[in-house]
């Protein structure tokens, strides 16, 4: 399995991780990749745990099992770590990427001696700067795709190009946004 | 030529519907309803089919339309998936005794209680004995290619029965995986015209459908139905010959992934048959010599050629996503343990009760599978049969 490069998302119910999760297997089969981007659904409510799951892979990937011992965890939301075991099984060379206005240390403390690299990036502000709105999955997207090394920025911005165009066929006004909301993000995620 | 593609499970079944632009689509819209209909809704507005799609007020509506239009001789299909299904009862025998080929594109969920509506095979289980033939997908290629293929089984002339195409609820619906799509006009001409035999709208040839036999006919008209479905495995197996010329994918009755050669088999439907062919890989690694019999047809069940495939093996586990409640097992383990008897087979079987409303299986679970079917051969005894996996006693 070690070829294969396994993501978990945690997010609340309405933030868009299942959206984002979806979006990062979008742009992992246009670099050639064999991908699987699924939900794990609980109650269905605005505002309950949720967890979203990407596997990316040169060869086909057939087990179809939630994911236990990913690479990079990303969470969407950094109320989450008072509740949720972000960490569990996350890789000690892996990373993970917290969205939160807070600062690094904090977010350290509170992932119980997580070894691995950890990532913040302030996807309310970016997404409040770019979009007008609150939509933290496009700048985690961005993230993501950085922290991992999944594709070069030029290539991701040309390929979610392509993707929100398809995404937002019938409001094209939001597309110029949500790119800006990415590249903030490649740059900003530290 | 093939297009490369990454679609959710439902999507890519929603996709091969568009290409076969069937006759009629009546659908529930709402929960239970899958993303099936939805999608299918898109195409019929964008004008890319001309199907006429009929919004009911239930699932007993649904399947009831698909009967009229199937009757009057169109080509006519629906879709649902858990306690939807379980609505339909009634209906799906009316389907299977008219002989009536209609599509019925089911996602596999959990029937309540506790609500729960992750993926079983509960729904699809619960009406197997109700005529109607039933096929299996690991994936959305398969979920997609199952549904070009449908038709064709369905409507075999020595067939005509309806045909269920059954996919994971959530596990592959849901999932964004990659997959190969065919071309339209291939599609198209794969599937071919239907034309029906005898049909209501016929006014050459008046007929009566669904008419009232008693104790002079009742069991005539059952065994006839019965010898529908003797012709299944014939029209399953033309049908994917011709598939493998047109899209160079091979299916069978069955998949026999690593068999030949194994001590120990576990035998599974659906999308967990995908984690365990990588347990299997591993154990193989190790010098263990485990094989999965991952089945596609359900109904009629491939009987002998199972138990042909199973003959060397030393212990086999047969692994049920649904319960049966008779004290012994699931029911496919008592399918195929009936078929490893009527072989003479000596092979020592359990079955297994696992992934019940949506519980997880891993790669960890299937070798926790095989750890205990190489325990058992070394036992010389498979000790209780009837078992469950991944449970909290």
């Amino acid at each position: 399995m070690n070829d294969t490069i396994e993501i978990r998302w945690h997010g609340r119910g309405g933030q868009g991780a299942k959206t984002a999760a979806l979006l990062l297997a979008d742009v992992a089969f246009n670099t050639g990749s064999y991908v699987q981007g699924f939900p794990e659904y609980g109650p269905e409510r605005m505002g309950a745990p949720i967890t979203a799951y990407n596997r990316i892979s040169k060869k086909p990937v057939r087990v179809h099992s939630n994911i236990y011992s990913p690479r990079y965890v990303v969470v969407v939301d950094d109320s989450l770590l008072d509740s949720v075991d972000v960490t569990a099984g996350l890789a000690k060379d892996g990373a993970i990427v917290i969205n939160t206005e807070k600062g690094k240390e904090e977010m350290v403390k509170g992932l119980g001696g997580y070894k691995g690299k950890v990532y913040t990036v302030d996807a309310k502000k970016i997404s409040l700067e770019a979009l007008g709105r609150y939509f933290p999955n496009t700048p985690l997207l961005a993230a993501v795709v950085k922290v991992a090394g999944i594709m070069e920025k030029e290539t991701f911005l040309k390929e979610m190009q392509a993707s929100f165009r398809h995404k937002f066929a019938n409001k094209p006004e939001v597309i110029a946004g949500n790119m800006k909301a990415l590249e903030m993000a490649f740059e900003e995620v530290r | 030529m093939a297009k490369r593609d990454r679609l959710s499970g439902n999507e890519a079944v929603a996709v091969a519907l568009r290409q076969i632009n069937p006759d009629v689509f009546p659908a529930f819209p709402i929960t239970p309803s899958t993303e099936i209909p939805q999608y299918f809704a898109s195409f019929v507005a964008n004008g890319q089919v001309d199907t006429e799609f009929i919004t009911v007020e239930s699932e007993h509506s649904s399947m009831s339309a698909a009967i009229g239009a199937s009757a009057a001789g169109t080509r006519a299909l629906t879709a649902t998936s858990s306690c939807g299904l379980a609505y339909m009862w009634e209906e799906l025998y009316i389907a299977a005794s008219n002989r009536l080929p209609i599509v019925l594109a089911l996602v596999n969920r959990a029937l309540s209680g506790p609500i729960n509506i992750n993926c079983d095979h509960s729904d699809a289980m619960g009406a197997r004995d109700s005529g109607w033939i039933q096929i299996y997908a690991e994936n959305n290629q398969e979920a997609y290619d199952n549904m070009v293929q449908a038709f064709r089984i369905s409507e075999h002339k020595s067939v005509r029965l309806p045909i269920m195409i059954c996919q994971d609820g959530f596990i592959t619906s849901h999932a964004v995986e990659n997959i190969e799509l065919l071309e339209d006009e291939d599609v198209k001409a794969f599937v071919g015209e239907y034309k029906p035999e005898n049909y209501l709208l016929n006014p050459k040839c008046p007929l009566a459908v669904g008419p009232y036999a008693v104790t002079d006919y009742y069991m005539e008209a059952k065994r006839s139905q019965a010898e529908g479905m003797r012709y299944v495995e014939t029209a399953v197996l033309e049908t994917a010959g011709d598939f493998a010329r047109l899209s160079g994918r091979e299916y069978g009755l069955f998949e026999a992934y690593r068999l030949e050669d194994a001590d120990y088999a576990v035998v599974m439907i659906g999308s967990a048959a995908g984690t365990a062919k990588d347990a299997v890989d591993e154990l193989r690694a190790d010098g263990e010599k485990a094989g999965l019999l991952k089945l596609r047809l359900y109904r009629p069940f491939p009987a002998e050629a199972i138990a042909e495939a199973l003959k060397h093996v030393k212990t086999v586990a047969i692994m049920d996503r649904a319960e049966s409640y008779n004290n012994h097992g699931g029911p496919l383990g008592a399918d195929v343990m009936a078929a490893l008897y009527r072989a003479g087979s000596r092979v020592l079987a359990v079955n297994y009760i696992y992934g019940l409303g949506g519980r997880d299986v891993r790669v960890e679970s299937i070798k926790e599978v095989f750890a205990a079917l190489k325990q058992i051969a070394s036992d010389g005894r498979a000790g209780e049969a009837y078992r469950y996996l991944g449970i909290r006693e």
